[in-house]
């Protein structure tokens, strides 16, 4: 997507083509010839996989749109005639649901891997901030396909999460009748709640275009931190990074595999194999696990209003990342005192996930409010302050040379190799 | 990464301090016992003559109150369920009584059951089968195994993924089943309820459905509640989850090609990376 | 990246080849419930069981259609006359020969029994309209005689004939032969 196209069309037909329509230049450049870092390692492989969620969501889905009936009185007899009847149909929707939560699996890598080597760092802002728009997408696209098999929690689940919108002062009750269709969530909500999920996706995949322009014009970041200074420094992305995409994605498929076939029930919830019943609340309601960290937040704070304000603040605060850390180095290999701190971060949002799925009550509204302030705190006060007094190690001047120091110093042998992979590029 | 970290250091300690503490907050609740069944596990199958004896005990014991309308007759002969043979189902299908209609005269009738119909229904709705039943309508039994669980607590809930432990539901249901008893002393059971020992508030408003040599077993197997119990949760899972044979054999096959071609590309991986050297 | 250095082409092109064979055998795979979810599913395969039609209340000259398979089938309970049309005419002169009594059930010449679906595209024709007094489709003008067969008009072949048997003198099933 940005300049450096070296394709030289050989048949007539692609001169032809690549005349009025450069696509196998732009695919060449984009895909093939584009110069990616030499010192990726595997957490790098995530967006490829995400891609491939993506498109997995996208196809599974459609193809149950077909057999799915968006209607309070028969949404939930029409998936169990999918898991019953329809040829494959029980492999298709298990792949759906658990696609759901592989989506965010690696979503969540994607975005820690993110955070650890400062990725979202000059120049990277507006790519980091659409990432931060599709992980909010996607967000809203699990939560209306989580409604739509119309059982116990799909109907609770809804009720709750729109009722978010009730805290907002004096309009708050007329969104949430107007987000309802209804005076209660009902079949207009899931009618609606069906078309945006099928609209959400395709939303997603144009912002994650847009994702990966921004990332073709600034360039990958990698572990070290140091922006590709030579030739020497990166690799072309066929048949390097493409090779290594490829292993992890199907180690990755292998856990995903694993969901599907073996436990494919683990990641829902039980009370979802009953059919709405709008007189009766499950005793206990938790959203799918990709949302309990936040729901934690949202417990933690006894004040309606405000407990959906820190919740939102949660996710939007990751927006402005880019200029609460004020550290001059991105890569936390060579920050001390952030890398530590960071690990910190990766156990409070688990703890966090973990309080979200347990009833709100004593110990546990205790600690879910620590672990809030602490996230909170991470943001606005260390990420801020760490770049201030932190001593970053010295940076190695190129990527080559950081590869080379952990080499041991093997200078010929380097050399040797980079020639090599000139000769290539 | 590096070696350990003080400030992570700390904040494990002060999670193992306060998770604990959190949790003691909510009272334990008596897990059902574990039971072995046939079908759990990457290779499980179902016992078939266990889930035929599970359709005799539903028969003739739960269907009185509840449904299993999402199960048709033909299920029964379809592969990876109770094994009957077509003739058979259609056997059964016959012995029930099917509203149909409207016919030429414009009136609903009733017919014996075919193949493609489905087990009826109790009590014609959810009014009717309150009112009948003491004010708690009887649940619907199709798909009860995957629709009843129990908490596991951590870390085991972590454990299940690995040891593919998803027999929570039909170890619940055995043990409701099993779990009538007087209730201890001082437990004000509202009237019109059981004390069972593993539902949730104790107070159940099924009687004990299951008792010794209630349904007679002609293959030899054991008359007792205990087995009933097993054998109607068995038939109920397979109702719940009626291609889980072919879901575990594709999901072996899924498994093997995955393996295969991932030590394939790993080995495409290195051959690429194979000149450049100490990429991470 | 057409060229690399390796001291053992072979075993590399070998190494590439089997893995680009086992990821087209992988995608064929995964391309199979796709494809597969589309046909018929298991309720509506049932659905599609053998019927049985009661032939006692129709009268002579009457035609009606029952349903097999979401396909309107016609029951024809043809009068003397309309016997004698379809059997007058020579077959070997028809766009599609088929003889009358290939297409009734011996001793059963009353009982005319269609899939009343036009050959043409799909059309229902109407019974006892058109020329030759059998079926006339008015999508596209296709006339039909008493006993089915295609007379004139743009449709290929006869009306198909559904599996059916006698299982009694007054009662059909149809769908099996």
């Amino acid at each position: 997507m940005s300049a450096h196209s070296t394709y030289q069309p050989r048949s007539p037909f692609m001169k032809w083509l690549e005349a009025r329509l450069p696509i196998a230049g732009l695919i060449h450049s984009s895909f093939v010839a584009y110069p990616t870092p030499r010192n990726l390692n595997y957490w790098w492989t995530f967006g490829g996989i995400l891609s491939f969620m993506l498109a997995v969501q996208i196809v599974t889905g459609i193809v149950l749109v077909m057999h799915y009936t968006p209607h309070a009185d028969l949404a939930f007899s029409s998936v169990e005639q999918i898991m019953r009847d329809v040829n494959y149909g029980w492999l298709l929707r298990y792949l759906h649901s658990n696609g759901a939560s592989m989506f965010f699996i690696a979503v969540y890598v994607h975005i820690f891997r993110g955070l650890y080597y400062g990725s979202y760092k000059a120049p990277r802002e507006v790519l980091w901030i659409l990432g931060v728009i599709i992980y909010l997408l996607m967000m809203a696209t699990g939560f209306l396909g989580y409604t739509l098999p119309w059982g116990q929690m799909s109907f609770w689940g809804a009720t709750v999460i729109t009722n978010f919108f009730s805290a907002i002062p004096g309009v708050g009750e007329s969104i949430v009748t107007w987000l309802w269709g209804g005076y209660a969530v009902g079949n207009p909500t899931l009618q609606r709640f069906f078309s945006l999920h099928y609209l959400l996706p395709f939303v997603i995949a144009g912002v994650v275009v847009l994702h990966i322009w921004a990332l073709h014009v600034v360039g990958q970041n990698n572990p070290t931190g140091v922006e590709p200074k030579s030739s020497q420094d990166t690799v072309p992305f066929t048949p390097y990074a493409t090779a290594k995409d490829a292993f992890m994605l199907v180690v990755f498929c292998i856990v995903y595999a694993w969901f599907v076939f073996y436990v494919p029930n683990y990641l829902g919830h039980a009370d979802n194999y009953i059919e709405a019943n709008p007189g009766v609340t499950p005793s206990h309601i938790v959203p799918e696990w990709y949302y309990l960290p936040f729901y934690a937040i949202l417990r933690a704070i006894p004040n309606k209003l405000l407990g959906v304000i820190a919740l939102f603040a949660s996710i939007l605060i990751l927006a402005f990342l880019p200029w609460l850390d004020t550290s001059r180095v991105r890569s936390a290999a060579y920050r001390p005192l952030y890398r530590q701190f960071f690990w910190v971060f990766v156990a409070v949002c688990l703890g966090l996930g973990w309080l979200g799925s347990k009833p709100a009550e004593g110990g546990y509204v205790i600690a879910a409010r620590i672990l809030t302030a602490w996230y909170f705190i991470h943001f606005l006060i260390i990420m801020p302050l760490l770049g201030l007094i932190e001593k970053p190690k010295p940076l190695p001047n190129s990527i080559s040379e950081a590869v080379l120091g952990k080499s041991g110093g093997a200078h010929p042998s380097f050399a040797a190799a980079t020639a090599a992979s000139e000769k290539r590029s | 990464m590096k070696p350990k970290s003080r400030p992570l250091a700390l904040t494990l300690l002060a999670f193992s301090l306060l998770l604990p503490a959190a949790h003691a907050g909510a009272a334990e609740a008596e897990q059902p016992p574990r039971q072995k069944w046939s079908f759990s596990g990457p290779f499980g199958l179902f016992d078939r003559a266990q889930l035929q004896r599970g359709l005799k005990v539903y028969r003739e014991v739960c269907q009185t109150c509840h449904g299993l309308t999402r199960v048709a007759f033909r299920n029964l002969a379809e592969p990876g369920g109770p094994g009957f043979t077509t003739a058979q189902a259609a056997a059964i299908a016959a012995e029930y009584r099917i509203k149909d209609g409207p016919n030429d005269q414009g009136e609903m009738f009733e017919r014996p059951g075919r193949l493609a119909d489905y087990f009826p229904a109790p009590f014609p709705n959810a009014q009717a089968a309150r009112v009948a039943n003491n004010g708690v309508a009887p649940p619907d039994l199709s798909v009860i195994a995957k629709a009843r669980t129990y908490e596991r607590g951590f870390p085991w809930f972590l454990f299940d993924i690995v040891t593919q432990y998803q027999e929570q539901g039909p170890d619940y249901i055995v043990a409701l089943l099993t779990g009538y008893e007087e209730p201890p002393a001082g437990f004000q059971l509202p009237p019109g309820t059981q004390y069972n020992k593993y539902f949730p508030g104790h107070a159940i408003a099924m009687p004990p459905p299951l008792s010794d040599g209630r349904v007679e077993y002609t293959d030899g197997t054991p008359q007792t509640v205990e087995q009933y119990a097993k054998d109607v949760t068995a038939f109920l899972v397979w109702a719940a989850e009626p291609h889980m044979e072919a879901r575990k054999r594709i999901g072996f096959q899924v498994m093997v090609f995955l393996i295969v071609f991932a030590g394939l590309l790993y080995f495409v991986k290195k051959k690429v990376w194979s000149g450049v050297p100490e990429h991470a | 990246m057409t060229t690399m250095s390796s001291a053992e082409p072979t075993r590399r092109d070998f190494l590439y080849i089997a893995t680009g064979a086992v990821a087209a055998v992988g995608a064929a795979a995964a391309a199979w419930p796709l494809i597969n979810q589309m046909n018929p599913d298991a309720s509506t395969v049932a659905a599609g069981a053998p019927v049985e039609v009661d032939l006692a209340p129709i009268a002579e000259g009457q035609v009606i259609k029952v349903f097999w398979r979401s396909k309107p089938i016609f029951i024809m309970h043809r009068t003397k006359k309309e016997i004698e049309e379809a059997r007058r005419v020579d077959p070997a002169t028809l766009p599609d020969p088929q003889p009358d009594q290939a297409r009734v059930k011996e001793g059963y010449d009353q009982w005319l029994v269609l899939i009343g679906i036009c050959t043409h595209l799909g059309c229902i024709p109407l019974a006892h309209q058109g020329e030759y007094d059998g079926f006339f489709c008015p999508c596209h003008g296709s006339q039909y005689d008493t006993s089915g067969r295609i007379r004139r008009g743009p449709a290929p072949t006869n009306l198909a004939i559904p599996p059916y048997q006698f299982v009694s003198d007054t009662k059909i099933r149809i769908g099996a032969a």
